[in-house]
């Protein structure tokens, strides 16, 4: 299926850039989602199973946001992670949801962000919902919110380690402990 | 207070002021500190609460203190922790603290195949399973690209319309018994009971049923369903003239309700909170209207707006919502298309059972489904549904086999609990279960 274009990067791209260098970039034909990826020289625009998807640089992430807000997007209904783990070069993306009540219209932001660099800006200072989401992003990945004004963990534990959402965090990890269980071997 | 004041002797008002109390400091309101204030839809941001309220002379600081409700608390509707700042018997400040039912049900998405999938995702938000159901096997066939018979999608408009009716009926029983209407709570399950034995017949479970799969429905509607959603239908309104007698014109249910968790339509927007919450606020925004799914749009129905956004309004919205999903019901039963109740793709459908008699292949088929599940195209797809509660959303990665990549699930109660503070700002400590109780936080769905 060639419908995830724009988030295959090639090989040769940096770890946390997308390739800027691809000739004749497609924008779509949406009159609202034209003007706004026409602000964003880095922001290649995407379409998986008809959706329209936005990929941006992490540091582009919270303007992308801000841009989409004044062009009619009143709502961020979701943010989260994905860890590709091996299956790409650039480990994790995070993917926010933005929805457009006026337009009746859907885009998702797409930020992949390499293991040594899972920081993106915060969009708590655009949309003030995105607080929780953040913060689970957060536990589940380990992706740091730049500005987010109460980082922390908030279905983990407080002192919990590692991230449970990560696909190198092998689900029974915890050994069970059963009732004299040093009888028997 | 800390422990280290409540050991020493106790200070009588009026007396000279012992040093404890000139040097103390409530370490938990330090917690919850706040340092500026612009505008409340703007600075309330996270779970660090900051408001309007400015400590000022005049402010006794002997009348604060934080306390902890919940999560053992029978009107948190589960194991929702709050942390409150009262200042006398005004709420000032709430923190919900949330995780307490945290299973891990997004990773275990990933370890079952799509065909699994349903059985984790209809635990989630426990009220309303159909709807969690329908949302995950939407995405999954979004991903595999397939089309499914009519039958298939009335089933699924039935099943998620009377699921809407029998969870918006707790909601309202329960916020009845929290304010103190318990008949309220009596009624609202008994009919409730209706139409979970409707769901046992047809599915084999009351809850948590597994139905609605990718590729259509696990079994067709049983013989004579036309009978007993009649008969819902017929009970129903019947049942909702008692609940008006019972809470509509109550002058102590309007005096419990009405002015009470005022939330405005800017602050629902900018903390993405849906649903009745919403459109208690007279923004008409409802994702069946708007974005429809499983061909709901050929059904006439009406979205109810409340104009206050206060918790009588909530539940007004609740009752008008339960009659629309009436009207749905009833175009339904009228409408209900003839024919197959899954997709004919052999690629997603076993082959049928009298074929496995005759045919070699096609009974390695059926195991090679069943075993190893069948394969989803690569891809990344985010599908919402107006879940009883809002806006659910389901988003899924699939790295071409026959598990997800990644299963997160977009859930309502969770980004409406954001709500709470607002809500809940300057309000007084009574109203606060009538507050919670209005949202209808399902703590399943909150923490997955």
């Amino acid at each position: 299926m060639a419908d995830t274009q724009g988030t295959d990067l090639p090989e040769d791209a940096a770890a946390g850039e997308v390739a800027t260098d691809a000739p004749a970039r497609t924008l779509p034909d949406q009159p609202v989602l034209r003007t706004l990826f026409e602000q964003f020289e880095t922001a290649v625009w995407g379409q998986s199973r008809g959706q329209d998807t936005a990929t941006v640089v992490a540091s582009d992430f919270r303007a992308f946001a801000e841009a989409a807000k004044a062009a009619g997007f009143e709502v961020c209904t979701d943010v989260t992670a994905v860890d590709y783990h091996r299956a790409r070069r650039i480990r994790f993306e995070v993917v926010a949801s933005l929805l457009s009540h006026q337009h009746n219209l859907r885009i998702r932001l797409r930020v992949p962000l390499a293991a040594d660099a899972l920081i993106v800006p915060s969009l708590v200072p655009v949309y003030p919902g995105t607080s929780f989401f953040e913060r689970e992003t957060y536990d589940m990945f380990g992706v740091e919110f730049e500005g987010h004004p109460d980082l922390t963990r908030i279905l983990m534990p407080d002192e919990w380690v590692g991230h449970p959402l990560r696909k190198d965090f092998a689900t029974g990890e915890v050994p069970v402990q059963f009732k004299d269980s040093h009888k028997v071997s | 207070m800390t422990d280290e004041t409540q050991t020493r002797d106790i200070w009588v008002s009026g007396t000279e002021e012992p040093d404890w109390v000139v040097a103390g400091t409530d370490e938990g309101s330090q917690e919850m500190a706040h340092t500026e204030s612009v505008g409340r839809s703007i600075e309330q941001v996270g779970t660090r609460i900051t408001d309007d309220y400015v400590i000022d002379d005049d402010t006794n600081v002997d009348e604060r203190m934080i306390v902890n409700m919940g999560p053992q608390h029978p009107s948190t509707h589960g194991v929702l922790r709050l942390n409150l700042e009262l200042e006398g018997e005004i709420v000032r400040r709430v923190k919900p603290i949330i995780g307490y039912l945290h299973t891990g049900m997004e990773k275990t998405g990933e370890q079952l195949t799509y065909l699994q999938g349903p059985t984790n995702v209809t635990r989630m938000d426990y009220l309303s399973p159909m709807n969690n159901e329908l949302v995950f096997s939407l995405a999954v066939e979004k991903l595999l690209g397939i089309e499914l018979p009519p039958r298939a999608d009335a089933i699924r408009v039935l099943m998620t319309e009377l699921n809407r009716i029998s969870s918006h009926l707790v909601a309202t029983a329960t916020n009845g018994m929290d304010i103190g209407a318990l008949s309220m709570m009596i009624y609202g399950l008994r009919e409730r009971e209706m139409i979970l034995n409707f769901f046992e017949k047809t599915t084999g479970l009351r809850m948590n049923h597994n139905y609605i799969r990718p590729g259509g429905v696990a079994a067709d509607l049983p013989d004579g369903w036309e009978d007993d959603v009649a008969q819902i239908l017929d009970v129903m309104p019947a049942a909702l003239v008692e609940y008006d007698d019972l809470l509509e014109h109550n002058p102590i249910w309007e005096g419990r309700t009405r002015g009470v968790g005022v939330i405005t339509t800017e602050e629902c927007l900018a903390y993405g909170i849906t649903g009745p919450t919403l459109r208690s606020t007279g923004y008409e925004w409802d994702l069946r209207k708007t974005q429809p799914y499983s061909g709901i749009d050929q059904f006439e129905f009406d979205v109810p707006t409340g104009s206050k956004g206060d918790v009588y309004d909530r539940y007004r919205m609740r009752i008008l919502e339960i009659t629309q999903s009436l009207r749905i019901v009833s175009q339904v039963i009228n409408s209900m298309p003839a024919g197959d109740y899954k997709t004919d793709d052999r690629k997603v459908t076993p082959p049928p059972r009298k074929r496995i008699d005759e045919s070699m292949e096609a009974l390695i088929h059926h195991f090679k489904i069943y075993t190893e599940g069948f394969k989803v195209p690569e891809g990344e797809v985010y599908v919402a549904v107006e879940s009883p509660r809002g806006e659910l959303g389901c988003y899924l990665v699939s790295d071409g086999g026959p598990k997800p990549l990644r299963l997160h699930i977009r859930a309502p109660s969770f980004a409406n609990l954001q709500a709470l503070p607002i809500m809940m700002a300057d309000s007084l400590i009574a109203d606060t279960v009538a507050t919670i109780a209005s949202l209808d936080p399902v703590m399943g769905d909150v923490d997955r």
